[in-house]
């Protein structure tokens, strides 16, 4: 039954709904909401580099750079120049969009490791810009960001607030905002995937030249799902900025575009509830390592390289394979 | 004025001859197996931090190097063996992960054995520096390029003079047919790995002398490395010796004229604006993609 919910896109929809509204009933104090919040922010980034990664098969070393772009658009905007944050967040959504519009014209004519090698190199630029003007940004010290808020009501994780005669703490309520916000995320991304566009772009996955011998346009559709995900990337900075309430020019680094690539990967390219999966066990695992200190970083690469070599194809998917294999063993067993 | 600039040109060759040799591990795996070893900049990290410990330790220089140099040598053995071969089949990305695993748990293990700390190890002969034409250069710069120049000398004695460098060279043209003239392709991959750890950590130990060493040296370094494989065109041999020689003298001079914050962002700057023009770098072999 579980194969099938994977399997089928609405009810894998439907499934990670129900997850988002029941999930509150199983947690216990705010660092349980913080937690969740942060998986729901890396999550939604992560559904957008999907669609490059998983769908389009095009490989990006440097998605951080867009992801920390959106939050220091937002954090000085907001901070320095005293912007309205929502406002904010969707311009700085557009300019990150109009960037990747800009820089993934020639970049996507690259192919396999000379992709990566661009992509790469341009997450490092921008991370070393970030570093580097201190007088906008903060530079290695990073910078803090206020609260988010519209029309003058502010949304912080150390406030209480009352809605329909409830108490709800500032930290639920985030939850709820990045709860549906991903679920819309993914909601968005199945629709592109079902849609020609999508069509067009699993053809340039399979075989770029036969995909372009049928008239498929594929220099425009690659550079179109660059800009999606560079905007999912951009948003999600945006909110992450003003949920943590400061912001480190690490958030753009090489670190965390190979965090992100991972999530999609270990989750599974190109299952939507897979990536998602990703971003849960990348976001919890340190959280988990935590306690063996010194043997933290030796784990996860461990952890990391052992998933890899054993489930190449990630984890939802080898994990429903495996699944659908059972059953129908026990099915034919039966008969 | 020309001292001046005579100082930042050594400055990038010596750095540059390092990235070199780096970029030619990159490209004896590529030629190999096709793949991209984001684990390469441990081995400088082992090579650089075990001749460290091991000259603390009370062991004399030499000896301390040749250990170094094995202890790599074991440690890019066993990558292929233990996680690149029992993934063969895997994705090109899934195969990066693979290796950004590997060096994440390198330096973990290098951070537990040798702590966090940043070592310095003395000059390999002569601690005063020579001045030429007004720019003064550490007698370490001479055995970066001496011993670089030698390697490279080495290499191509050993592809072209040998029937192992030949059954290398023939693998990474094309496997099947490698395969049916009597090559074993397997070993081939094991040597490609085994001779890419022996050059890393190398370059590593000749290095650190200028550089300082730590655990965590090892991803900028290899990134570096994969710059310089990529500007030269991923597989070529002459490509990653232009492109590492090219990437250093360009650091050097933009930290010396321009900004030494940006020298690192001019750097991954030219890498893009020569992919947006060769697309398979500065002597990358032109490919038609067969369907």
């Amino acid at each position: 039954m579980l194969n099938s919910l994977i399997k089928n896109r609405l009810s894998g929809l439907l499934l990670l709904t129900v997850i988002v509204f029941i999930l509150p009933a199983f947690f216990s104090n705010p660092f349980h909401y913080d937690m969740a919040t942060q998986i729901a922010i890396f999550a939604t980034t992560v559904v957008g580099l999907n669609l490059l990664v998983g769908f389009a098969g095009q490989i990006s070393l440097g998605h951080a750079g867009f992801f920390g772009l959106g939050a220091y658009f937002s954090a000085v905007m907001t901070g320095t120049y005293g912007w309205s944050p929502v406002p904010t967040l969707l311009v700085g959504a557009a300019l990150v969009g109009l960037l990747a519009y800009v820089v993934g014209r020639p970049i996507l004519k690259l192919k396999g490791y000379y992709l990566s090698m661009a992509t790469l190199a341009m997450g490092f630029i921008i991370a070393i810009t970030i570093n580097n003007e201190g007088w906008l940004t903060g530079g290695p010290d990073g910078m803090p960001v206020p609260s988010l808020s519209l029309f003058g009501w502010e949304l912080s994780t150390f406030s209480v607030y009352s809605f329909l005669g409830m108490e709800i703490s500032g930290s639920l309520a985030w939850y709820w905002l990045m709860g549906v916000l991903l679920i819309l995320g993914v909601w968005l991304a199945q629709n592109l995937i079902d849609s020609p566009i999508g069509r067009a772009l699993r053809s340039v996955h399979g075989s770029e030249v036969a995909a372009s011998v049928v008239g498929v346009d594929t220099a425009k559709f690659k550079n179109l799902v660059f800009v999606i995900s560079a905007v999912y990337a951009s948003l999600m900075g945006s909110f992450y900025a003003h949920f943590q309430g400061f912001i480190t020019p690490d958030s753009a680094g090489f670190m965390e575009s190979i965090i992100f690539v991972t999530m999609v990967v270990l989750g599974g390219m190109g299952s939507t509830l897979g990536v998602i999966l990703g971003a849960v066990i990348l976001t919890l695992l340190p959280q988990l390592l935590a306690d063996f200190h010194d043997y933290e970083m030796m784990m996860f690469g461990l952890i990391l390289m052992l998933t890899m070599i054993f489930m190449p194809k990630g984890l939802l998917p080898t994990l429903s394979r495996w699944l659908g294999e059972k059953m129908h063993k026990q099915a034919e067993d039966k008969a | 004025m020309f001292s001046e600039f005579l100082q930042y040109l050594f400055t990038g060759i010596t750095i540059g001859a390092t990235y070199a040799l780096i970029a030619l591990g990159f490209t004896l795996i590529y030629n190999a197996s096709h793949v991209i070893n984001f684990a390469q900049g441990e081995f400088l990290m082992v090579g650089g931090m075990a001749t460290v410990s091991l000259m603390g330790m009370g062991f004399p220089m030499p000896v301390a190097i040749i250990a170094a140099i094995l202890l790599a040598a074991v440690l890019g053995v066993a990558l292929q063996r233990l996680a690149i071969a029992p993934a063969k089949q895997a994705d090109p990305v899934t195969l990066i992960i693979i290796t950004i695993g590997a060096s994440i748990f390198i330096r973990g293990i290098a951070q537990l054995v040798w702590g966090r700390a940043y070592h310095s190890m003395p000059n390999f002969s002569g601690s005063e520096p020579v001045t030429i034409g007004g720019a003064v250069v550490s007698t370490q710069s001479f055995w970066v390029l001496g011993v670089g120049a030698v390697l490279v000398v080495a290499l191509v004695l050993f592809f072209t003079r040998t029937m192992t460098g030949k059954a290398i060279l023939a693998t990474s043209m094309n496997k099947g047919a490698a395969r049916l003239v009597g090559i074993k392709t397997q070993s081939v991959l094991l040597l490609a790995f085994l001779l890419s750890a022996i050059l890393g950590s190398i370059a590593g130990i000749i290095v650190a002398p200028i550089t300082f060493t730590a655990y965590d040296i090892g991803i900028m370094l290899g990134l570096k490395g994969f710059v310089a494989a990529s500007l030269g065109g991923l597989g070529s041999g002459m490509g990653a010796i232009v492109g590492g020689l090219l990437l250093g003298v360009v650091e050097a001079m933009t930290a010396g004229y321009i900004s030494s914050d940006y020298k690192d962002a001019v750097a991954f700057g030219m890498i893009i604006l020569v992919l947006f023009f060769m697309p398979r770098g500065l002597m990358g072999a032109r490919v038609v993609e067969r369907v």
